[in-house]
């Protein structure tokens, strides 16, 4: 699993951070997604999947 | 898997396409059609009336899946061709082609068409007189932005979320903006006093006209739109009127099936609207355990949340669970970018929690009977996720966090 964070698209929800707090961030000067593993270990991919259906703005892209 | 061979999902919008995909991540691995009225992938709505009004994006920029997601994850995802029927009892779903679509169950995310001016309220895009737009579909967004070219004057009528933020895309393509608010300050209600109050002054400062009043009727002269007249009896010239008034929750191909509708898909708790029915998105009404009250809820948090659940409780059987998230939404005004949990409506008090209105960001709770029950940020949306906790367990008034700056005059 490889990750991808569009923070152009981000708008800063922080439903990522509630799902996989792990994994992702939000930053301190505007908020947005901040990816702190990209290559996340399989025990918490079903929480990195939660994340990318779960973002209201679609700037969370899994590969699979 | 409880017997389930075919689910159609019917909507392609944010609530169906993610119904559609968690179906497939929870394990179903029966037949599963997505079916969408319009002829696009499934896209994001939120940016249509920010960065595609405003040409920043590219259509394609919005989609929320790659094309070729589709098929990787087994969805039979129909475009372009509306759902006219549900059969209940011979389930099955009919379609705008002629087509039968068996379904053992159905979600219905069919979502939201823009309500229209009094009086027009059955007229589709093409029995409106030219220059008056809705803003619902990427096409829409797409035909109000090349509208906007050369600085017209354009008058919003209605001046909620969508109504203020396409105001300010439109100003700032150089458009002659009058919004028109029935409200004493758009957004009030929504937002609370002190983001209200940043929004309208941002709005000044983009030279955005806000006109306290209804639209009662659009003027027009050889089948073009010249202006509206509003409820005091005066006129406002115009070459282009929105009209985002609210909407309508698209049900009308549920006529007959047995399926309840009252302002929406009428669900329980659960997000069933009976045997083999379910709903999710902006046409789904359903009680809301927080409160007491029922609702639809406009937002595209809650359409994937309630999506979701939908998929979840569609493949638990009995173990299917309440669906009670906590109401949450944002909206960007030009350099605001202001979040908002909880429900601001009956609070009474008020507290700053960090920053301050004046300097353009902060943090603030609202509370009613000794409870916190809302939130809202504007420009601090890292230190919105801690409100978020107290808003979501209605903590006591007490126990809000200290006040960091000195500011005696916002809390009541």
């Amino acid at each position: 699993m490889k990750i991808n964070v569009d923070r152009e698209r981000c708008v800063g929800a922080g439903q990522c951070v509630l799902a996989a707090a792990g994994v992702f961030d939000q930053s301190r000067e505007d908020g947005l997604v901040e990816l702190l593993s990209a290559e996340p270990p399989q025990e918490l991919h079903a929480a990195v999947t939660e994340a990318e259906l779960i973002c209201p703005s679609g700037a969370i892209e899994i590969q699979p | 898997m409880t017997g389930l061979n075919d689910i159609v999902v019917v909507g392609a919008g944010a609530a169906g396409a993610t119904t559609a995909e968690t179906l497939r991540r929870q394990g179903y691995d029966g037949r599963l059609t997505l079916l969408g009225a319009e002829p696009h992938l499934p896209y994001d709505r939120p940016p249509l009336s920010k960065q595609i009004l405003t040409g920043h994006w590219e259509p394609d920029r919005i989609r929320l899946r790659a094309p070729e997601a589709y098929d990787r994850l087994g969805i039979d995802l129909r475009l372009g061709i509306p759902a006219t029927r549900l059969d209940r009892t011979g389930r099955a779903v009919e379609l705008a082609d002629g087509s039968r679509l068996r379904a053992d169950a159905v979600v219905v995310a069919t979502g939201v068409r823009p309500r229209r001016l009094p009086g027009r309220e059955g007229a589709d895009r093409c029995g409106e007189p030219a220059g008056v737009y809705v803003l619902r579909t990427l096409d829409d967004a797409l035909r109000l932005h090349a509208a906007l070219a050369g600085g017209p004057r354009l008058v919003v009528a209605g001046a909620g979320l969508l109504g203020t933020e396409a105001a300010v895309a439109a100003r700032r393509l150089g458009a002659d903006v009058t919004l028109v608010c029935p409200a004493r300050v758009p957004l009030l209600d929504l937002l609370g006093p002190h983001a209200a109050g940043l929004v309208a002054a941002t709005h000044r400062g983009l030279g955005l006209r806000v006109r306290r009043d209804r639209v009662t009727a659009v003027t027009t002269a050889r089948g073009a739109v010249t202006g509206v007249r509003l409820s005091d009896g005066s006129r406002l010239d115009a070459d282009l009127v929105l009209v985002a008034t609210g909407s309508v929750p698209c049900t009308d191909w549920l006529r007959g099936s047995g399926v309840s509708v009252e302002d929406g898909v009428v669900c329980d708790l659960l997000s069933a609207a009976g045997p083999g029915v379910w709903a999710a998105g902006d046409v789904a009404n359903r009680p809301d355990p927080r409160t007491g009250r029922r609702g639809r809820w406009e937002h595209r948090t809650h359409a994937a949340e309630q999506a979701m659940a939908v998929a979840r409780n569609l493949l638990a059987g009995t173990a299917a669970r309440p669906f009670a998230p906590l109401p949450s939404f944002w909206t960007d005004q030009h350099d605001l970018k202001i979040q908002v949990f909880g429900d601001l409506a009956g609070t009474d008090r008020c507290h700053i929690a960090e920053g301050s209105p004046a300097e353009g960001r902060f943090t603030a709770l609202y509370g009613a009977g000794d409870h916190v029950r809302g939130a809202v940020a504007v420009n601090m949306p890292r230190q919105a996720q801690r409100l978020r906790t107290l808003v979501e367990t209605r903590a006591a008034w007490t126990d809000r966090p200290p006040q960091p700056t000195p500011l005696g005059a916002a809390d009541t």
